[in-house]
């Protein structure tokens, strides 16, 4: 589009009295940019001066005034428009320096105006190289749905789906769909008043899944892989515990691949398809539900409990399968015994959630209701039985043949189970017929790929083993998030979880899977970067094959061929930049965000020569939570070092440490990027943007060195989104680290 | 695609269960009407320091969840505003909502400059009252919408011209009224969230005896940096820095006189919690006493963090009493389950670890919603009234926000 500019400074909110308008209007006019004032650009009359342009042919506005975060809408003149923002009020007059004996008020007034004026140079840059969006499309969008696993999370999410009006396949491994609840002899409670156990409703749900026009079932059929990307996946099925030359292939890493060349490592993809060969009889699919559910955990390894040694001692998977088949009949005393920890520890069998607390409840009355004169022992540690369960609970308190108390069990010998420090003030020593033991629910995750992506990063999940192997978010609001694009998990696979739990997750999985495919047919991304409709292009004839960036995409969403070319999946991808933080060529970019656009920002930032008390410190603030840590601050009234210059970037994986470079070049002092938490605990909603950078900020260091420059001019800091009181603290010791070691020594070369 | 944009959405609660669920359902293109009844979104976890277990701030998230409501226009948004009545059914529901004045129009630019001219308070009711805050006010540094909201009964006539004086975007109007109006919707979203348990009907944990005994909502407040105290941990009253703590689970929850569900969050909050006070008092003295400990699930991890740690000390026993000592703080009294002892432990403060009870218990049964025997909205997608959150039953973020998404694809189908 030929660009028609309307720039725009708002003097009010404090502005014109912390800064000086007519420098503000200067810096504008430098680079060509007629800059009108207001007092309220956000008034009505504001916008009507603005709109009055745009009506007369302006397509980009310049509104220097609030933060971004703020009057979108106000500033929003369409969608064939564009607007850039320039944050003059949070981003200097609200953060400026009190007055003090040190400095004045005009000397801070100065430097104020000089902050304010980088902010509306640095926006003009950016609304001549910005461009308006483009939404990728995909040249076929699949709508169809694969569900794996038939269990009852596989059964809702396909129902459900079809209930909204897709079509869905289910593959399920066994011979028929059911799963783990084939097997169950009664249900929880589901409904008030919570006492009695229920008649298991698989059939029923079976038979509705089994009658839907729009899901269609496969069994004894497993995924052999999966590739392409959502709205255009690549299915490849084989027959339950075959082998095929289409199974997903193992993870090769960069190092790994050179040794295999070397001939020092068996390929331990020979024989397989690469992960980049196209099966031309799979089947299309637009999105993926990972339903493959859990396996009952051997516990056999507690050699005190004696499962596989003693015969009286069954888990509860075993006991619920004698209930099942009606062998209850002779047992007269059964003890049910929650946690293994002995004296070590009162931690419930590993995997359990608190599905084992309620199993054994249930299973305590499988042997009241089977014999009326049997008795029941419920060993635990800590009865969990959260929600409106506490009422099945006390249901089950009532009843005098089942003894319920807190109990170190010590050990089984035979049938007599050994327990301290119970309710009963005394040491037990019970004698019963059966023992079990409440073992947990392993995700089938913990025990193989499940998912068999056939992706550049491998076959499985990332992350599996922050959570022991389950196949769930790390993000407490958003737990439907994978690192897989499209690709949602639910049920047992994710968090040993009851029924209703199930239903309600597998709803919800559902729910993201459409969501994904919609997402993908307008050309724009999901979660968290919702609606974005750019995506990152690549400009390959000067790409290197050096792969960083199909290693660094937290999404997984960079394939490569055998030269190691990437081969972008623009509806895999969740549009942080990782990989345009990577490329060393700077290859990569978006239409409103690349390495010209932030460069040529950055450049713009004017460097005093001889000023040693006017150093300038670049700031790469996460937008998501440091940058609006700051606009806090700034709402707070806090003095933020004004020396700093504020890029606000998609995430800290996306800084390319050519502006870095940049910024030192152009004779800036330092350079500081604010991001988010890593480690275990990460909070970088890119998963690991934050600490992909502060490797990058090491390396960059070390090669400052060997020029001479001080590595310390480059720093990396964790902020919160809480962090508003300690931001400017954070910034401040920065920002007197670099006047100590003084100015960039290559100012003004 | 399919047709899914058919018909609209009410969703009545805008805190992270609504959120959600407005959110999900308008990312798939259905049209969303969200109300919330607070001057700004984000409900109970607005409130929170931390989330557990990860220990990352709520406003994390929220300010996600913000920035895709700015970027999404299926999504109309009304705050300040409940829901009076509702009629029709299935597909075909009117809805009447009343959105009270906030005395501050669209006009605001959020500069602050009425507040240095506010002479008049109120309670922080934001922060349960243990603060004031000026009569005009912005709830909190993260509040969305960003505009400030008049408690204009707080205000004497000279305060409300010294605010519309000080203003110069004419933001104040101190004529509005109470606007009724109509929304007419395929179905319902209720994710009305839950309030804390009222302390003060828990007459053996004397809340009001002593300024030493406080409610893990507050606790909660204490330790936020945009708290009443900044995030120190102080005693309200007199802000003496506490050298010993108490806290009782299971206060109003597991218990037929007053709430007979378990809360589900209360253990883990207390373990957070108790992380709060080590980061502030690494060695004073913590005691818990707990029927069961339930931190089911990944949640044992952090539990077993927590209780490596030897000032922390956990007593399997239900408090009986808290008495109020001369010094500020109190005694807590209980019997130990296992050893069968009476304990009476005295710590500066005293922290009541109260549950969940929902919001919308009282009004739920009034518009006509099948609601549970403890007040939980039963969810009835076939008739278009659909339940989520703590709206539905007590329960954490997580699984709020997995009933939430699945109250979306629920509303999605009800518009066809």
């Amino acid at each position: 589009m030929s660009k028609v500019f309307g720039t725009y400074i708002c003097s009010g909110c404090g502005i014109a009295d912390a800064v000086d308008m007519e420098a503000l209007v200067g810096a504008a006019s430098e680079l060509g940019f007629e800059a009108k004032t207001h007092d309220a650009l956000c008034s009505a009359a504001g916008r009507e001066m603005i709109q009055a342009d745009v009506d007369g042919g302006v397509n980009t506005v310049v509104v220097c005034a609030c933060s971004p975060r703020v009057m979108q809408q106000e500033f929003n003149f369409g969608d064939d428009k564009i607007t850039v923002r320039a944050n003059i009020r949070e981003g200097a007059a609200w953060c400026a320096e009190k007055p003090s004996e040190e400095r004045d008020a005009d000397t801070v007034k100065e430097f104020t105006t000089e902050q304010a004026a980088d902010n509306v140079r640095m926006a003009c840059t950016e609304a001549k190289k910005t461009e308006l969006p483009e939404p990728y499309k995909l040249e076929t969008l699949n709508r169809e749905i694969l569900v794996m696993g038939g269990g009852i999370a596989g059964i809702t999410a396909a129902t459900e789906a079809a209930k909204a009006g897709y079509k869905v396949t289910i593959v399920e491994k066994a011979d028929q769909i059911g799963g783990k609840a084939l097997g169950w002899a009664k249900q929880f409670p589901t409904k008030a008043p919570y006492a009695e156990l229920e008649e298991p409703t698989i059939g029923a749900m079976i038979a509705a899944v089994e009658a839907h026009d729009n899901i269609s079932i496969i069994t004894g059929t497993e995924v052999a892989r999966i590739g392409g990307a959502p709205g255009d996946f690549s299915v490849t099925l084989k027959p339950t515990g075959t082998s095929t030359e289409w199974d997903a292939p193992a993870k090769v890493g960069v190092d790994e691949q050179d040794k295999i060349d070397k001939g020092e490592m068996e390929d331990p993809n020979k024989g397989y398809k690469g992960y980049m060969e196209e099966n031309p009889e799979a089947q299309k699919f637009g999105a993926v539900i990972l339903a493959t559910g859990w396996v009952p955990a051997d516990v056999s390894e507690y050699e005190h409990l004696g499962h596989g040694s003693n015969d009286k001692v069954v888990t509860n998977a075993e006991f619920e399968k004698m209930a099942k088949e009606g062998k209850l009949s002779g047992v007269n005393s059964v003890a049910f015994v929650m946690s293994p920890g002995g004296e070590e520890h009162d931690m419930d069998f590993p995997y359990a959630n608190s599905v084992t607390s309620m199993v054994a409840l249930k299973q305590a009355k499988y042997v009241r209701e089977s014999n009326p004169d049997a008795k029941a022992y419920v060993l635990y540690q800590h009865m969990r039985t959260p929600g409106h369960m506490e009422l099945f609970y006390k249901g089950v308190q009532q009843d005098d043949g089942i003894f319920l108390t807190k109990a170190t069990v010590t050990g089984v010998e035979g049938g007599t189970v050994k327990a301290k420090d119970t309710l009963l003030g005394e040491d037990l020593e019970l004698d019963v017929d059966l023992v079990v033991l409440a073992a947990g629910m392993e995700p089938t995750t913990k025990h193989e790929h499940s998912i068999n992506l056939a992706y550049r990063q491998g076959p499985a999940f990332l992350d599996l083993d922050l959570f022991d192997g389950y196949a769930d978010s790390h993000f407490i609001c958003f737990p439907y998030e994978t690192r897989r694009t499209g690709v949602y998990t639910c049920g047992g696979v994710r968090k040993a979880m009851n029924m209703d739990e199930t239903i309600d997750d597998a709803t919800g999985a559902a729910l993201k899977a459409i969501q994904a495919m919609v997402c993908a047919d307008r050309g724009v991304a999901v979660h968290p970067r919702s609606g974005d409709a750019t995506y990152p292009e690549f400009f390959f004839q000067r790409c290197t094959q050096c792969k960083r960036c199909t290693e660094e995409c937290p999404f997984g969403a960079l394939d490569d061929d055998a030269k190691g070319t990437p081969k972008p999946n623009p509806t895999r991808c969740r549009r942080c930049g990782t990989c345009m933080g990577a490329c060393p060529e700077r290859i990569i970019g978006f239409k409103n965000y690349n390495i010209d656009l932030v460069g040529s920002m950055l450049k713009s930032i004017e460097v005093p020569e001889d000023e040693d008390d006017k150093l300038r410190i670049l700031v790469f603030a996460c937008e998501n939570d440091a940058y609006p840590t700051l606009d806090m601050a700034a709402m707070r009234k806090h003095s933020v070092n004004n020396l700093i210059r504020v890029i606000p970037v998609r995430c800290l994986g996306s800084v390319n440490m050519a502006w870095i470079r940049d910024a030192l070049s152009a004779g800036m002092d330092g350079a500081l990027l604010l991001g988010c938490k890593y480690g275990d605990d990460y909070q970088c909603h890119f998963v690991k943007g934050s600490e992909i950078a502060t490797k990058r900020m090491e390396n960059i260091g070390d090669t400052l060195s060997t020029l001479g420059l001080e590595p310390e001019r480059c720093g990396v800091r964790q902020v919160a989104i809480s962090d508003y009181n300690k931001v400017p603290e954070v910034i401040e010791e920065f920002v007197e680290e670099i006047l100590e070691l003084g100015p960039n020594p290559f100012k003004g070369f | 695609m399919t047709d899914q944009s058919s018909g609209s959405v009410l969703v009545v609660g805008g805190g992270i269960s609504g959120l959600t669920a407005a959110l999900e359902a308008a990312e798939v293109g259905k049209d969303v009407f969200l109300v919330e009844k607070n001057p700004y979104m984000g409900g109970r976890v607005a409130q929170l320091n931390q989330y557990f277990p990860k220990l990352c701030p709520p406003t994390c998230g929220l300010e996600i969840q913000f920035k895709r409501i700015r970027a999404n226009r299926n999504i109309r948004m009304y705050n300040m505003t409940t829901v009076k009545s509702v009629s029709g059914s299935a597909g075909n529901y009117e809805v009447t909502c009343v959105t009270a004045p906030r005395y501050v129009n669209n006009n605001c630019t959020c500069c602050g400059d009425c507040v240095d001219a506010c002479a008049d308070e109120r309670d922080n009711d934001f922060n349960f009252g243990m603060n004031k805050s000026k009569a005009i006010y912005r709830p909190h540094d993260m509040a969305f919408p960003a505009k400030y909201v008049l408690d204009k009964d707080a205000c004497s006539a000279e305060t409300l011209e010294a605010i519309k004086g000080a203003c110069k975007y004419d933001a104040i109007d101190t004529d509005m009224t109470e606007e009724e109006f109509t929304l007419n919707v395929d179905s319902v979203v209720w994710a009305t969230g839950w309030t804390p348990y009222d302390a003060e009907k828990l007459e053996n944990l004397k809340v009001n005896s002593s300024k030493a005994i406080i409610t893990n909502m507050q606790m909660e407040r204490l330790a936020s940096p945009n708290g009443p105290t900044t995030g120190k941990i102080l005693r309200p009253g007199d802000d003496k820095e506490p050298e010993s703590f108490g806290f009782v689970q299971c206060a109003g929850s597991r218990d037929e006189n007053h709430l007979e569900y378990c809360s589900y969050i209360c253990c883990m909050a207390t373990m957070k919690q108790i992380t709060y006070i080590r980061e502030r008092y690494p060695e004073a003295p913590i005691y818990v006493f707990y029927i069961d400990l339930r931190t089911p699930g990944k949640y044992e991890k952090f539990r077993e963090k927590i209780m490596a740690d030897e000032n922390v000390h956990f007593i399997k026993g239900k408090v009986a009493d808290i008495v109020a000592e001369e010094d500020g703080g109190v005694t807590m009294i209980a019997e130990n389950a296992v050893t069968g002892d009476k304990v009476s432990q005295k710590v500066d403060l005293c922290v009541l670890a109260t549950g969940m009870e929902p919001a919308a218990k009282a009004q739920a049964a009034e518009l006509g919603l099948d609601v549970d025997s403890s007040g939980f909205i039963v969810s009835n997608p076939d008739a278009g009234m659909i339940s989520c959150g703590c709206a539905k039953k007590a329960a954490d973020v997580v699984t709020c926000a997995q009933s939430s998404t699945a109250a979306a694809m629920k509303a999605i189908q009800a518009g066809r």
